[in-house]
């Protein structure tokens, strides 16, 4: 056993913390956030396209950097620390990763090349409005190669090219009716609005289809099966990003409360303050170590994997949500205003609470894995 | 990264199995020592006859090297033994505190003939050793107490009270923290030495712990002598030595050990309520879930200490979180359990309550575990102050001789 990156992975995640020190100060997701017509940083999502990561994990043949999911974590990690503003997570972390998975030998030539160089954005479509998207639930129906009906919201719904498109394929309303189907979004049938979101810093949009032309990826009935999975694989992903930023956000807490006084002394030293950020500290361990091992069961396609991939997320979730908070808190007022970058946190860590279904689901499933393996 | 064993380490897996299979019982369904109805006398002769058996056949204190004894393994190893031999009803509870923090002082401390004396015999489990830190006013602020030693030709003379040490009753021998100069500030006037804990000045009362059984007492000491040779460390070096025990403490981390969350999945399973099974109800589940989530935390981020140790690395303050979270979850997890059992939650006789009665035993050990060796405030001053670098508390006492501190 080795439970920790090597020393080339350490050295990736050094590069990419020098490159987005450098690329994403805040004022990047300022940027954004104060432009209703920006959907994200154009100028940082460049460099690092030209950084290759957009291909780390896609394989030389199709033009990727043919790396592992250990470096695209390193990566993922730095980008939850700087908290930028790009559609990384949509066309990497699901677009890419479920033409990995499921895509179809010419779907896989098509796409995969020019999603490595970045010249199209991908997404994966999933949510229905304010619930829980379930097989029982979901009105977007694929039928003769045509989809019809309305996703809200879809990250980065309002620049991507392309959707995986979770619909339903059968007439019944079981897992085995629903289909992943991957759509031209610049096609005819497709209307995009963007939508506005608790962090507006990455785009989300409805996305509304009427008779738009469209392909399965895999099976009719495996569409399902398909997207957990490819939600377990994005899971362990955004867990690095929430460590990340819960790192950070932590970072930034305990600095203020070293520099701020009150009643004639730093408030780093009233104990309120020090358990406070002591906890966030605890919550930031059991996370990263939950993150580290999702990143082993990724990178090995373990069997337990779901579970892996849902433990990590429910202690990231945890962690970067008490950080965020608690970050604004130790600051006062001067925290709660527009210009003090702690709602920056607050904000990202709901969105990526949520993004990939909120914690109840997560919780939920995960206890299904253990009764089924009757706990590891 | 590679989760998986080396083949070393899958090999040195076998062999551990090998061992434990031949030599224990392996545990019933629930995580519950079936120990715990024994009298301890009992239990106690079973496991000293476990440690000498461990000590004969390499397993016991692993990391330790070949010239005090130990097979000289590794870290690694360490953690292999333990995942195995988790799956036994073998108790090693006794020699936790002499072996993972008094005897490395002994070791780091005391002249070569000390350590010759003592090592052996504690690690094949015939001497066990106590830890006589605490007193009535000295807890957290440890550096605070008040027991002294004078100076009498090459003797010591050792007069004052320790309170809430562990095993005293069934100790040989002992670590004391003592006051040698009380005109000093607090942390410069303490020394450490080792005693005999069957010299007739030496008085051990039992004290009744809140969960009904005796495992600490207190300690009396009316003088009592000690030769200098006895001494650990230089006089008025005694804090430095504590630090050494507190750190091999923290090393030994202390996992809170009893009923979890595979008993109370297997608890959910079978307990009916209003709407159903407990396994099926969201607001079960979500517990299970976040305790589930908890353990492994725990769990991997040991493993990334033992990683970051195989390469030589010194641990780092990872492990300071593991008693806080381990306490704390346990309280809550058997707390909840019994709420599950609802109005019969409330027995606490195996028969009658199943589950070897694991979860009313963790709920009334819990509340020790909080406190024992750090308690969580003290735990989480420690995180703030020297993993995040905040500031110290303003300390009222700091750079006051002792003797001039308002007790
Ligand atoms: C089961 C058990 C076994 C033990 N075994 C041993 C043993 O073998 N040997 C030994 O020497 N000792 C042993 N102890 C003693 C243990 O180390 C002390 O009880 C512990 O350090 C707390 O000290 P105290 O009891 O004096 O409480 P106090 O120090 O009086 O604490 C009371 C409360 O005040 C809080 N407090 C104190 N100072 C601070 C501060 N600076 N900031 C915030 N809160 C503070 C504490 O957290 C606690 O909540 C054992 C205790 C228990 C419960």
């Amino acid at each position: 056993m080795n439970f920790d990156f090597s020393e080339d992975q350490k050295f990736l995640k050094e590069q990419a913390n020098k490159f987005l020190t450098e690329q994403c100060e805040t004022a990047v997701f300022r940027a954004v956030l104060n432009d209703s017509k920006k959907t994200h940083s154009k100028e940082l999502w460049k460099a690092i396209v030209e950084m290759g990561w957009t291909g780390t994990t896609i394989p030389e043949e199709f033009g990727g950097l043919g790396l592992g999911y250990l470096e695209l974590c390193v990566i993922a990690e730095e980008l939850g620390r700087a908290i930028a503003p790009v559609p990384f997570s949509s066309s990497v972390y699901l677009a890419t990763e479920g033409l990995l998975l499921a895509g179809s030998q010419s779907q896989k030539e098509k796409y995969l090349p020019r999603l490595a160089t970045g010249e199209i954005i991908g997404t994966l479509a999933m949510a229905e409005g304010p619930r829980q998207p379930l097989p029982k639930n979901m009105d977007v129906t694929f039928k003769d190669g045509k989809l019809s009906g309305v996703k809200l919201p879809v990250p980065d719904g309002s620049i991507a090219d392309f959707a995986l498109v979770v619909a339903r394929t059968g007439d019944g309303k079981t897992e085995n009716d629903v289909g992943l189907v991957l759509v031209d979004l610049n096609g005819d049938g497709v209307t995009r609005e963007t939508v506005e979101t608790l962090d507006p810093s990455r785009d989300h949009a409805r996305l509304s289809f009427d008779n738009a032309a469209g392909e399965l990826v895999g099976g009719a009935g495996e569409g399902w099966s398909l997207t957990r999975a490819i939600l377990d694989r994005a899971a362990v992903l955004i867990a690095f990003e929430q460590v990340g930023g819960a790192e950070k956000a932590l970072e930034v807490a305990r600095d203020y409360t070293m520099e701020r006084r009150a009643f004639g002394r730093q408030i780093a030293t009233y104990q309120a303050i020090k358990h406070k950020l002591a906890d966030a500290y605890i919550a930031n361990v059991l996370a990263r170590s939950n993150a580290y091992y999702g990143a082993w069961a990724l990178s090995t396609n373990a069997p337990d994997l779901a579970q892996a991939a849902a433990t990590a997320r429910i202690s990231a979730t945890d962690a970067f949500h008490y950080a965020s908070k608690e970050c604004i808190q130790v600051h006062g007022g001067i925290g709660y205003t527009w210009e003090v970058d702690c709602h920056l946190y607050y904000r990202r860590s709901k969105l990526l609470a949520l993004t990939l279904g909120g914690p109840p689901v997560w919780k939920n499933r995960l206890v299904s894995q253990l009764e089924q393996s009757n706990a590891a | 990264m590679d989760f998986n064993d080396s083949p070393e380490e899958a090999a040195y897996r076998k062999k551990v199995q090998d061992f434990l299979k031949a030599n224990a019982a392996p545990k019933e369904a629930t995580t519950a020592s079936r120990s715990r109805n024994r009298p301890e006398a009992e239990v106690l002769v079973d496991a000293k006859a476990w440690q000498k058996k461990k000590m004969q056949n390499g397993f016991a204190q692993i990391t330790w090297p070949k010239e005090w004894g130990g097979p000289g393994g590794t870290p690694m190893q360490q953690v292999i033994y333990g995942q195995e031999e988790s799956g036994y009803d073998v108790d090693g509870s006794f020699f936790g505190i002499g072996l993972g923090m008094c005897v490395p002082t002994v070791m780091a401390y005391a002249d070569d003939e000390t350590c010759k004396r003592f090592v052996g015999p504690a690690l094949q489990g015939d001497e066990i050793w106590c830890q006589l830190f605490s007193e009535p006013a000295a807890g957290s602020d440890v550096a605070g107490l008040i027991t002294k030693a004078v100076k009498d030709g090459d003797e010591w003379v050792i007069n004052g009270q320790k309170v809430w040490t562990s095993g005293a009753h069934y100790c040989d021998f002992g670590i004391v923290l003592v006051r040698t100069d009380p005109g000093v500030a607090k942390h410069k006037g303490l020394t450490m030495f080792w005693v005999d804990m069957k010299d007739p000045g030496i008085d051990v009362r039992p004290l009744h712990q809140m969960s009904g059984g005796s495992n600490f007492n207190e300690v009396y000491f009316t003088d009592v002598r000690v030769k200098d040779t006895q001494r650990l460390g230089d006089v008025g070096q005694g804090w430095k030595v504590a630090l050494t025990t507190l750190m091999n403490e923290r090393l030994a981390v202390g996992q809170a050990g009893g009923a979890d969350f595979k008993d109370l999945i297997e608890l959910a399973k079978s307990t009916e309520l209003e709407n159903g099974p407990a396994i099926k109800d969201g607001a079960v589940r979500e517990k299970i879930a976040d305790w589930y989530a908890k353990a492994q935390g725990l769990k991997y981020t040991r493993y990334r200490t033992v990683s970051a140790m195989s390469q030589g690395e010194t641990p780092g303050p990872e492990n300071s979180i593991t008693k806080v979270v381990s306490a704390s979850r346990l309280q809550d997890l058997t707390s909840f359990a019994m709420d599950l059992m609802d109005m019969g939650g409330i027995m606490v006789n195996p028969d009658d309550v199943g589950y070897e009665a694991a979860f009313q035993e963790g709920y009334m050990w819990a509340p020790g575990i909080r406190i024992a060796g750090g308690t969580d405030e003290i735990l989480r001053n420690i995180i703030a102050e020297r993993v995040l670098g905040m500031p110290q508390d303003v300390r009222v006492d700091k750079g006051v001789p002792f003797n001039e501190i308002p007790k």
